[in-house]
């Protein structure tokens, strides 16, 4: 069992890798003009969290993952956030985050095993598949006696997906404890708001209906996340699969971005690319 | 004309369930998930010998294609079956991102395909279902013609690395094949060299299609018949070898003629050495509700219709 994150980082280096990351992904969508960065940078300071603090895995990648924890995207749309992470975790060399959604990447605009990048173990894009892909694998730890943990990511809007929910049916029926799920709730969809578009009302009485634990974060401030990340791996192991409603604000990082859904699939101009490095400044840079 | 006799009638979706249980005995990396149809995909003993490995999903194929290909991450050999309808159409998007795109070592096994599955009619009858898997890159499709060879698929895909497409029914229909039969994928079975005329056929079709050499030989007619079980990859070659020696051909199938094994094999000859084809085939419709015998009358897809087929074909040389 692997029980150690190899970063490790305190709350003032993840700080400044959340800031690098967030640079990332804004010359990232900018270099190709196109791409997610208004769902990248809300979820930046959870996948930050994860990978420099929170999950016990190793460099070393494998499609397997037998006993270290694994992660999935549900909502590949916000794979710059992703690509940078893996590559500032040590799984790729960060200059090839400037061949994102270029011919001939592994860095495809969703996320894919087909190139063979580090990191990822299923496709992801087509909305509402990743949590029946992460309960299956976190059934196969069970059958390995493999203690490690699944970690799976979703959007909010997602959620209007039916499979979502009977994957959620079937984690509760099926006692899956060993695995952690994140609903993205920044509240915001292509069309609109999530509450205009297709409301979702009460997540965590549906999802506790559903027969899961529900523990309510704050995704966008590191001290009160990394508790909440703790606190829901506390909850494994007790029979009930984990959901995390996680409230973070879609463009987080980025003034002129932050808080609506106009961001959702569109990148910033070469001035609007300088506001933004301007506001995501960190002690050493070390852009790609 | 080979003679072709056999002693006894079953099922394929039997030779499916004997073959997973057996593999549950081999093999402890296979596991079996099941959305709600456990007796009718035969899934029952393997069910209760290995508890342990099997995954009651529900009505919801959706979460079952998605579960399964998770499931591959680990090592196992997942399993699924239902109906060859809720297999393929209702899970199409799962199949294509989760399994066929992600390259998941998936086994999607699908019972009640086609016309036979009788009175239920047309909404769970699926004609489109080969040509829908053929399409997606790096799938395997397969369609085995009785038990004995429907069992023998079964063991042969769990050593198989790769997302397959294997397609049984639900009528009994007479074992001619033999028993422990070596299964090699992608390699088609010569059933009888003729010189007069191709018949390619795959699944319930291909007795019918012995049924029809025999009648062709009564006229004198000497048709060389051929078993496809393995419809992607193609044996381009088995099929190019003896239309190069027919100069024509028929093809068999329980399945709409556009996307079924009719078109994998006219592609194979357009793109090689064109011939003259016949379809024996479901004419771009749905099915309806009546016993299995009916509609194959009905549709077309009797012995009958394969001798016609043949002689049509001959006169176009």
């Amino acid at each position: 069992m692997n029980n150690e994150n190899p970063h490790n980082q305190s709350i003032t280096e993840l700080k400044q890798t959340a800031a690098q990351v967030r640079r990332d992904i804004v010359r990232m969508v900018h270099a190709v003009n196109s791409g997610h960065p208004g769902g990248s940078l809300g979820c930046t300071d959870y996948f930050v969290s994860l990978y420099f603090r929170v999950m016990n895995y190793s460099k070393e990648f494998t499609i397997d993952g037998k006993n270290e924890d694994i992660f999935f995207l549900s909502n590949g749309h916000i794979s710059p956030v992703w690509y940078s992470v893996l590559a500032r975790a040590g799984f790729f060399d960060v200059k090839e985050l400037a061949t994102f959604r270029k011919l001939n990447s592994r860095l495809q605009g969703h996320p894919t095993t087909h190139e063979g990048l580090p990191g990822v173990r299923i496709a992801s894009g087509s909305l509402g598949q990743g949590l029946s892909a992460a309960v299956g694998a976190a059934q196969t730890k069970k059958l390995n006696k493999d203690n490690n943990l699944v970690y799976v990511l979703m959007g909010d809007g997602e959620l209007e997906e039916g499979q979502i929910w009977e994957a959620a049916m079937y984690a509760a029926h099926h006692k899956v404890d060993n695995i952690i799920a994140t609903v993205d709730r920044n509240g915001q969809q292509i069309d609109g708001s999530t509450e205009e578009v297709m409301s979702l009302g009460d997540l965590q009485a549906k999802f506790e209906a559903f027969g899961w634990h529900v523990l309510e974060a704050d995704g966008n401030n590191f001290e009160l996340l990394l508790p909440a990340l703790e606190n829901a791996k506390a909850a494994t192991g007790k029979g009930k699969p984990v959901l995390i409603l996680m409230n973070t604000e879609m463009g987080f990082g980025v003034d002129y971005m932050m808080g609506s859904h106009k961001w959702h699939g569109v990148a910033p101009n070469d001035e609007q690319l300088e506001i933004a490095l301007q506001q995501l400044a960190v002690d050493v840079a070390s852009d790609y | 004309m080979k003679e072709y006799t056999y002693t006894e009638k079953k099922d394929t979706r039997s030779g499916f369930g004997d073959g997973l249980l057996e593999l549950g005995r081999t093999n402890p990396n296979v596991v079996g998930l099941c959305a709600d149809l456990v007796g009718s995909l035969k899934m029952g003993a393997f069910q209760k010998e290995f508890p342990e490995r099997f995954f009651q999903v529900g009505i919801a194929e959706a979460n079952m294609i998605g579960l399964a290909a998770g499931m591959t991450i680990g090592g196992k050999i997942p399993f699924t079956g239902t109906f060859a309808n809720f297999s393929t159409g209702r899970v199409y998007d799962q199949i294509r991102q989760s399994v066929a795109y992600s390259g998941k070592n998936v086994k999607i096994c699908a019972s009640h395909a086609g016309l036979t599955l009788g009175e239920d009619g047309a909404t769970h009858q699926i004609l489109e279902d080969i040509g829908m898997m053929k399409m997606l890159p790096g799938m395997t499709v397969i369609n085995p013609c009785d038990y004995n060879q429907t069992k023998a698929a079964t063991l042969a895909i769990a050593e198989h690395e790769g997302p397959v497409y294997l397609r049984f029914g639900r009528p009994v229909v007479p074992i001619f094949t033999p028993a422990n039969q070596k299964f090699e994928i992608g390699k088609a079975v010569m059933l009888n060299e003729g010189t007069d005329v191709s018949i390619i056929a795959t699944g319930h079709l291909v007795w019918k299609a012995i049924l029809a050499g025999k009648i062709l030989a009564d006229k004198g007619i000497s048709a060389e018949i051929i078993n496809i079980h393995t419809i992607k990859p193609l044996d381009n070659d088995a099929v190019l070898q003896s239309v190069a020696k027919t100069g024509c051909v028929v093809t068999a199938e329980e399945h709409n003629r556009i996307g079924g094994l009719g078109d994998s094999v006219a592609q194979v000859l357009a793109i090689n050495k064109p011939a003259p084809q016949e379809y024996v085939a479901v004419n771009d419709t749905f099915g309806e509700s009546a016993t299995p015998d009916e509609l194959m009358e009905k549709y077309g897809l009797t012995e009958n219709d394969i001798v016609a087929a043949a002689e049509r074909a001959i006169s176009r040389k």
